[in-house]
């Protein structure tokens, strides 16, 4: 597996990754943005309407007879969170080359497509169709009242936007239902030709083309973006200290079950030489099924039907996700903590650091495995301007200590608890 | 051992009969970094009453699901945990056809291959632990009776077959599984555990001849006694009843639409007849076919709308369901398509582009090595080999099709059920 990582004009960079291991081949292209609430919801939903219909392809059908032609393969809006930083775009999958029945090229014609739908979309009076345009922003408030379905996934936005209330990182990637409301096709247009412009623009690609056909291949779009004009640079999201004592909020809704989220600050991120050591103190503590969460607190004890915590890899914030009995949910706070308290102390047996260990590290290589979590993995690292691919990032956490665990440990600081309890 | 090469997908198959009748394939996949292993027996939801030995048994529903919960307890504890200590992601499945023992890792594939072999081979149950997997088990069957895709599936199979065992729940009901003791347990896992009736199919950069050791070590030397199944005789080739209609709390109406295929031996027959199918279900209302644009359109289907071929053993269907403001319609429309295209022919340059699609998407597929492993397993106990699909798929014709549609999608071999809004019953 070869990674090329190439400046193609300033502002525009290409990832390719040459590999024969795959059947098919991925290609996205993302703009990328610093996330705000003003821009967030307009952001999202220029892929969802590009995605409609284009010059030569005005519709669904005709754009799904064109896929059909490239063998069946696919192209979906994207749009993704990684620190601070939006990525709104398209990625997609497409029969590798080594196997189109007649020996045709499936590269070229793809990335053809994708500057299509990039950059010459279906326009009525020299902006998008007010159809598309109403219908998407209708599916894309859909989308965020959806978010409350899955409640377990809402108490962790919710948590997020409470503990990062006064920072870029407390927007979600969706952005809101009220800021959604209120756009119109005239502001979209001007917003797409702001991404056009100003963007951060990451293609990738990953297949068996060697990386000089690629670049060709996406040559269509780098010529087809506008010129000469600044293109915003990487952004490292500022750290910030946990309050003196926990933010506490709750929230009732139509629940059976109470979901209990915690945000921590970690004190560290990507960028930082100890990153290694926190992901592993991640595993350790409630990041795999081997952990100290899931073993104590939800089999040892049965607190909670789950109970796990995750990294924002990208900011300084892990995040504590459980399920819990409305009458448990302080006995279930109190075990949280006090298993964090057992890694800061280094009440951690070598056992347990080991099975973290393996588990980080063949979740690092198995990315290498699978095209698209690769692709978001890449999309991730060109967002924060780092270059340290999976097995990199595999062998320095063979190399962490159990000091360096601790110290990690120890850095994990509550910030806020939120708790979705149900109505009386 | 036999090495294979199918050059249209790129793969290489290592295959070797073991003195005891186990099967065992392996597809070599150079610079993966994780290996997979699936161990299935071909036994499923559907094998309720059988021959053994001279004589006919019949079974509860839902032993097979059963047997596939407690196969994970050994007598010093449970091998999902070994298997989780050694870094490995494990996992089973029980379908009509079969029940299958996997797991992923990319460390001590081995360790972890003689821990899948040995667990699923000896059985290890007391009244006890059957006892509380009742509980846990009846809890699942509860939880699913809630789920109206879960329902509506089970309804259609209702309007669709008069007798045979698809109709009944994988899992059983919380009556039939009261009757299952150790005893029904350790009796099928003796009918149907044997290596005769079972397959390995491994796919990652492991040495074949290595896995093929493992599996002579651990598995029992007698291949067992064939088996006999009874499905209750060849359905008719015309649906049970057109319609069944449930009431659950549900926010749109939700429906299947079915239609009765035939059924087919096995051999490479099963695979084109599969192959036909898929390419029937997406000329007749695939996402790129006329008709799906125009149901779409008229707010008849939504996002939601999926549909496909499915085969059994004594059964085959055609399915497609979603959510719909009205399922009637959409079944007259999709019988009315079906006729213009058994009268009409299918249009050359959909068919073309459909094809080109299908076979893509089929390709693309081979990324998975769960995917791969499954297939290899069921194409096995069906007679064929997988990687042969691209020759197979190559001489389907247009007017292939179109006798599949002339054939199938017709008002008697039509079934449609519905779950409406409303308090349940």
């Amino acid at each position: 597996m070869k990674v090329t990582q190439l400046t193609l004009r300033p502002g525009i960079q290409l990832t390719a990754v040459q590999t024969r291991k795959f059947k098919s081949s991925t290609l996205a292209v993302r703009f990328l943005l610093p996330l705000s609430e003003e821009e967030a919801s307009l952001n999202a939903l220029v892929p969802m309407v590009l995605r409609r219909g284009t010059a030569e392809h005005p519709d669904l059908e005709s754009l799904s007879a064109a896929l059909d032609e490239l063998y069946g393969g696919s192209l979906e809006p994207l749009v993704r969170k990684k620190g601070e930083t939006q990525c709104v775009g398209f990625a997609g999958s497409f029969l590798d080359d080594a196997y189109a029945l007649e020996g045709e090229r499936v590269l070229e014609p793809a990335a053809a497509l994708l500057a299509e739908v990039l950059l010459r979309p279906y326009t009525q009076d020299g902006a998008f169709c007010p159809d598309y345009t109403r219908q998407e922003k209708d599916n894309l408030i859909n989308r965020i009242r959806a978010q409350v379905n899955d409640k377990r996934q809402y108490a962790q936005i919710r948590v997020v936007e409470e503990m990062c209330g006064e920072e870029p990182f407390g927007v979600d990637k969706l952005g809101s239902e009220a800021r959604a409301r209120t756009i119109d096709a005239g502001q979209l247009w001007a917003q797409y030709q702001k991404l056009l412009h100003c963007a951060r623009v990451e293609l990738y690609y990953c297949g068996s083309a060697e990386a000089e056909r690629v670049q060709a291949a996406f040559a269509p779009i780098v010529d087809g973006l506008p010129q000469g004009e600044a293109r915003m640079g990487v952004l490292r999201p500022a750290k910030r200290e946990a309050p003196r004592h926990p933010r506490r909020v709750e929230e009732s809704l139509d629940v059976t079950q109470g979901k209990l989220a915690m945000g921590f600050r970690t004190g560290c991120d990507a960028w930082d030489e100890g990153y290694p050591a926190l992901a592993l103190v991640n595993a350790v503590y409630g990041g795999t099924t081997t952990s100290k969460l899931f073993l104590n607190v939800r089999e040892r004890l049965s607190l909670c039907y789950y109970a796990s915590s995750g990294l924002m890899k990208y900011k300084d914030v892990m995040l504590v996700s459980s399920g819990v009995e409305f009458d448990k949910v302080g006995q279930a706070e109190g075990e949280i903590l006090s298993q964090l308290y057992k890694c800061q102390t280094g009440d951690v047996t070598d056992d347990e650091l080991e099975w973290a260990r393996r588990s980080v590290v063949s979740t690092l290589l198995t990315t290498l495995d699978a095209q698209s979590r690769l692709e978001d993995y890449w999309l991730g690292q060109a967002a924060a301007g780092l270059t340290e691919g999976p097995e990199e990032l595999a062998r320095r956490v063979e190399q962490v200590t159990r000091a360096e665990v601790v110290t990690a440990a120890q850095n994990l600081i509550p910030d806020t608890v939120y708790f979705l309890k149900g109505r009386d | 051992m036999v090495s294979k090469q199918y050059p249209r997908v790129g793969e290489t198959v290592f295959h070797e009969i073991l003195p005891n009748g186990l099967h065992v394939y392996v597809d070599r996949r150079r610079d993966f970094q994780k290996s997979y292993a699936f161990f299935a027996t071909n036994y499923g939801g559907m094998d309720m009453r059988f021959r053994l030995d001279g004589a006919w048994k019949d079974t509860p529903a839902g032993v097979a699901h059963f047997l596939e919960h407690k196969m994970f307890d050994t007598q010093d504890g449970n091998a999902l945990q070994d298997l989780a200590a050694n870094g490995a992601s494990p996992n089973a499945f029980t379908s009509s056809a079969i029940t299958g023992y996997f797991f992923e890792s990319t460390e001590k594939f081995f360790d972890n291959l003689k821990i899948l072999l040995s667990f699923v081979s000896i059985p290890w149950f007391t009244p006890e632990s059957v006892d509380k997997e009742q509980g846990i088990i009846g809890q699942e069957i509860r939880m699913v009776e809630d789920d109206p895709e879960n329902q509506v599936f089970y309804a259609l199979m209702e309007c669709l077959y008069d007798h045979h065992p698809i109709r009944v729940p994988i899992a059983g009901t919380q009556q039939s599984i009261a009757r299952i003791t150790s005893g029904t347990l350790y009796a099928c896992h003796k009918a149907f555990y044997t290596p005769s009736n079972m397959v390995l199919t491994v796919a990652g950069d492991v040495d074949p001849e290595q896995v093929c050791a493992a599996a002579r070590a651990i598995l029992p030397d007698q291949p067992g006694l064939p088996i006999d199944r009874d499905y209750g005789g060849e359905e008719a080739p015309q649906a049970a009843c057109g319609e069944k209609e449930l009431t659950m709390e549900v926010s749109t109406p939700i429906f299947q639409l079915g239609f009765k295929a035939d059924p087919v031996k096995g051999g490479e027959e099963w695979l084109r007849q599969e192959l036909m199918g898929e390419l029937a279900c997406e000329v007749l209302l695939g996402s790129s076919s006329p008709l799906y644009a125009r149901l779409y359109s008229e707010g008849l289907i939504n996002k939601n709308f999926g549909y496909g071929f499915e085969l059994y053993p004594g059964a085959a269907l055609m399915a497609a369901g979603g959510e719909s403001r009205d399922p009637r319609k959409v079944r007259d429309a999709v019988l009315a398509e079906g006729e213009r295209l058994a009268r009409d022919g299918v249009d050359a340059d959909l068919f073309r582009r459909v094809k080109k699609g299908v076979y893509g998407a089929k390709v693309r597929s081979l990324n998975s090595f769960e995917n791969v492993c499954i297939s290899l397993a069921q194409s096995h106990f069906a007679g064929v080999e997988y990687f042969r699909f691209p020759e197979v798929f190559d001489a389907i014709t247009p007017a292939d099709v179109q006798a599949c549609i002339r054939g199938w999608v017709t008002p008697r071999r039509c079934g449609l059920a519905v779950v409406r809004p409303g308090e349940a019953v």
